[in-house]
């Protein structure tokens, strides 16, 4: 941290002239060269997603279905009507939304204990951050065959370990082992954000609130959470918008069967099932609210904290 | 931390949560590899360690072109996009790390935005794009949004750390009688290579893992990846489910995956944990 600001500030004053004068010849060609620089992954951002995405807006307004490519009319919002009285997007949300806030409130205490524990232990260090990557690593598709199969009765260790049970068939057993698929892959990525933050709370201010008689816990309430509130929200925000991505681990336990599909799993069907561009396109438009509700929710709450100010800043 | 003793049961405490922690990651990954040495009996027994072993499930998927093609293309799709993502994201956080220009607050703006973009929204008019364009089931029809995708990764590691260069050494160079090319391949490429070495392992690593472009913008074995093929595995017959082979393709998909957490850990850790605090 102290490092990155003290090369940023000897930069700066490295070259004050071009910082006083905005238009001078320099200035203007570093500006040039800021922007030609920034160009190749400014369009090809804005080639896959913005155009896209209003793409989807126009096409949400349609009647198109690829079964019935002549039968192509704007219809205006029926679409959205079409999905919001739809139980299937309910569902599909509140799945999503149970999904999201079950993997994302217990992968954080766990990456709280694990960063602590990669921070704290007297040895194996190296062992523990290896061990801790390969969850966070595993090609989800892989690890999530790894679960479907330990929890099919008659072949898997785990439903053998519970009686034989066959959870990946009942709607609130199925979701749970999809939030414990989810939990074992993120909370490694959780533990090495929150790892960071720990780095950054001083040993000394620890040291002096032991010796005024703190304990353990209060250290950690009054000290290192609140020192570690910028890296917590980080995470949280990541982690909240990555697990109502949700799609892969649903897609191979139970491909949304008895009422356990994401609303990305709806939107797949959506398209490849019923061939529906119109209707896949609304949900598309509707997720994509969702998300930035999510994050404006976030950056409202947690104010200066959140990450899109941090970088205003810089 | 330094100045404490350490007693012996404190040392037992802190052993036993590391190896909780241990087994809590590799046990999922040894049950697969387990199951992957299984033979087709021997899978319906679920204890950990296989009782007859085989390595029939890895000749069986190493045999088809149903396995082998999409490895190749999960291979090819991954360098070139993750190459062609570190080019662009070198440029544009070299630009962010050094250059003062208008727009750049927009730039990582830009990024976030896209960093947390729901990609299923992306799916239905992407796949009418592509199709339209010729791009549906070909490799620039994975290899572009894998580039879009990778970008934000990419600009936010490594304009972490190229703030931490210490560009005057370049200035130094130039004193010293280097030439401007020379400076920059003698002094300062390899100062930024660690961290474009570490980016591009991130970036390879989201491009291998990715499932959902994957399986929405191919059709066929000519562009889909290899965690899309395992999903349309089919057994030798219509009533047997390939676990065995399904497992043994599984394992081959995670041993790159183990070879960089092993042999990169550190920078694995640096780069995941530079983008996103210290940024």
């Amino acid at each position: 941290m102290t490092a990155s600001t003290d090369t940023v500030t000897s930069d700066q004053t490295a070259k004050p002239g071009k910082r006083k004068a905005p238009l001078s010849e320099g200035a203007r060609a570093e500006r040039r060269l800021g922007w030609i620089l920034c160009a190749p992954a400014v369009i090809v951002m804005i080639a896959v997603t913005a155009y896209p995405v209003g793409y989807a807006i126009y096409l949400s307004l349609e009647r198109y279905n690829l079964e019935l490519p002549q039968a192509v009319k704007f219809i205006g919002f029926s679409n959205y009507a079409a999905v919001l009285s739809s139980p299937y997007w309910w569902q599909a949300l509140k799945v999503t939304l149970i999904i999201t806030v079950f993997s994302v409130a217990i992968s954080l205490v766990l990456g709280m204990l694990l960063a602590l524990l990669m921070h704290r232990t007297l040895f194996g260090r190296g062992t523990v951050r290896t061990a801790a990557l390969i969850p966070y690593g595993i090609v989800t598709v892989a690890a999530a065959y790894g679960w479907q199969y330990a929890w099919t009765p008659g072949q898997g260790y785990l439903s053998a370990a519970f009686n034989n049970s066959a959870p990946l068939t009942s709607e609130v057993k199925a979701i749970a082992v999809i939030i414990l698929a989810e939990i074992w892959k993120t909370t490694p990525f959780m533990g090495l954000l929150l790892l960071a933050g720990l780095s950054l709370v001083s040993e000394d201010l620890q040291k002096a609130a032991k010796v005024d008689g703190a304990t353990a816990w209060q250290r950690f309430t009054k000290i290192t959470l609140p020192l570690m509130k910028p890296a917590i929200l980080v995470a949280l925000l990541f982690r909240t918008l990555d697990s109502f991505r949700i799609f892969d681990n649903i897609y191979i336990l139970t491909d949304g069967a008895n009422g356990t599909g994401s609303v990305s799993i709806l939107g797949y069907d959506n398209l490849f099932n019923a061939l529906n561009l119109g209707i896949g396109s609304a949900i598309s438009i509707l997720i994509f609210i969702c998300v930035a509700i999510i994050a404006f929710v976030f950056i409202r709450l947690f104010g200066t904290a959140a990450p899109g100010t941090d970088i205003g800043k810089r | 931390m330094a100045a404490v003793t350490t007693t012996p049961r404190q040392k037992a405490g802190w052993g036993t949560a590391n190896f909780v922690v241990i087994a809590l990651a590799m046990i999922p990954v040894l049950w697969l590899a387990s199951l992957s040495f299984k033979t087709p009996a021997a899978v319906l027994d679920p204890s950990l360690i296989p009782s007859q072993w085989t390595l029939g499930n890895y000749s069986q998927i190493l045999k088809t072109s149903q396995f082998i093609r999409p490895l190749i293309n999960s291979i090819g799709i991954g360098l070139i996009a993750t190459l062609i993502a570190v080019l662009f994201a070198s440029m544009a956080a070299y630009a962010v790390a050094r250059l003062r220009f208008p727009g750049k607050g927009v730039l990582i703006g830009m990024s976030l935005l896209i960093a947390m973009f729901p990609a299923i929204a992306l799916v239905t008019p992407m796949f009418n794009i592509e199709r339209s364009l010729g791009l549906f089931n070909t490799w620039p029809g994975l290899i572009i949004p894998y580039v879009a995708f990778g970008l934000p990764l990419g600009i936010y590691t490594l304009s972490a750390f190229f703030r931490e260069i210490p560009w005057e050494l370049e200035k130094a160079a130039k004193v010293d009688g280097a030439t401007p090319f020379q400076a920059f391949t003698k002094v300062i490429a390899p100062l930024a290579a660690p961290g474009m070495v570490t980016t591009a392992i991130l970036v390879f690593m989201f491009c291998w893992n990715e499932f959902l472009f994957a399986i929405s913008f191919t059709s066929t074995i000519a562009s889909r990846t290899a965690p899309a093929s395992i999903a349309y595995f089919s057994g030798s017959s219509q009533f047997t489910v390939p676990t065995g082979p399904i497992a043994a393709a599984a394992v081959v998909i995670t041993i790159p995956i183990i070879i960089f957490v092993v042999f990169f850990q550190r920078r694995i850790v640096a780069g995941l944990t530079s983008g996103a605090v210290k940024g």
